[in-house]
């Protein structure tokens, strides 16, 4: 390829003219990914923003709808998901290192991990639909109270506000966790047909990015939507 | 490019992610009153700051991408910060109610 490859002057064909050189075009393309993560930290920071106003009006209505939450499902994804960024990471130090037969497996187990997240995200979707916990969709929202619940009647307007917060969150979650799959699709794709090398592997890189900072915001959005009921000693 | 870290590191970060989920889980089933809150949120920046410092490797890029990453969460505290400080204020005023 070199040999055909007659250029003004000697430089590795990744690297576009523009940049004086790799570590300028790599530095670049970084930082560039962290601008768009910064408009993602905005767009989550608002739904966050508007949760934490609602729940300071209503306390105990919030930790009282949490406890229709199942934690095991939480947690379980939790577990998924941090399993996906170490698979991520040694995905993207494979590429640093030119170990494309790693590379191209731990990008395969992220997103094994990816899916099982979202299967489990839809398994957890299907049991609020059948418990009538869905605003707007459900049947009839049966909020009256039981045994295991018994003081939620009084909080029915209130909890649809929290369960409408945790459908929108973890929904935009979960189509982020999508696109993520798509892009992982994408770079496993590329790094079949050889594109990557130990000098340049910066669609690796900022595709990790994107995926570590998915995982960031369910680390918030766990213990914010699913544990804010079980400790509280409720009225 | 960077210095990147060791297979050792990543899965000690992965270990300690894993241990603070459970930390977290445990920690919610005890009544602290306000506390939950404050410990449950510290925790999470902890595991967000071991993601981006070791994971998104934030510790070794460039000075300017540094500088990026701290306005944006600077940037994310002020909207929560003034917000905030909206809703809560609200009460303060000599006979004023929340609305």
């Amino acid at each position: 390829m070199a040999d055909t490859h007659v250029a003004t002057s000697e430089h590795p064909p990744e690297l576009r003219h523009h940049f004086d050189d790799m570590y300028q075009q790599f530095d670049s393309a970084t930082l560039g990914m962290w601008v768009f993560l910064l408009t993602e930290i905005m767009f989550f920071g608002g739904m966050f923003g508007a949760y934490t106003v609602y729940r300071s009006m209503y306390p105990d209505a919030f930790a009282s709808t949490s406890l229709h939450m199942n934690p095991a499902f939480g947690a379980a994804n939790t577990a998924v998901l941090i399993v996906s960024s170490l698979t991520m990471a040694l995905a993207v130090r494979s590429a640093r290192i030119g170990s494309q037969k790693a590379l191209q497996m731990f990008l395969v187990l992220t997103m094994i991990f990816g899916i099982a997240f979202l299967v489990i995200k839809g398994f957890e979707y299907h049991e609020h639909w059948v418990d009538n916990k869905v605003p707007l969709f459900s049947q009839h929202w049966d909020y009256s109270n039981d045994a295991e619940h018994p003081h939620q009647a009084q909080y029915a307007r209130q909890a649809q506000i929290l369960f409408c917060f945790y459908f929108f969150m973890t929904g935009f979650h979960a189509v982020h966790m999508l696109v993520g799959v798509g892009i992982m699709t994408t770079i496993l794709l590329m790094a079949r047909k050889g594109k990557f090398s130990a000098q340049y592997f910066t669609p690796v890189e900022i595709s990790g990015l994107y995926w570590h900072f998915v995982d960031i915001v369910w680390i918030f959005l766990f213990p914010l939507l699913y544990l804010i009921g079980n400790a509280r000693k409720l009225i | 490019m960077h210095s990147q870290p060791s297979v050792k590191a990543y899965v000690a970060v992965w270990a300690i992610l894993t241990f603070m989920t459970f930390a977290t889980y445990y920690i919610a089933q005890i009544d602290l009153g306000q506390w939950n809150i404050v410990i449950a949120l510290l925790i999470a920046f902890f595991k967000m700051s071991l993601v981006v410092l070791i994971f998104m490797n934030v510790k070794a890029d460039s000075p300017l991408t540094k500088l990026f990453v701290g306005a944006g969460f600077f940037w994310m505290a002020i909207l929560l910060a003034l917000t905030l400080g909206d809703y809560f204020s609200r009460g303060w005023m000599p006979g004023g109610k929340f609305w």
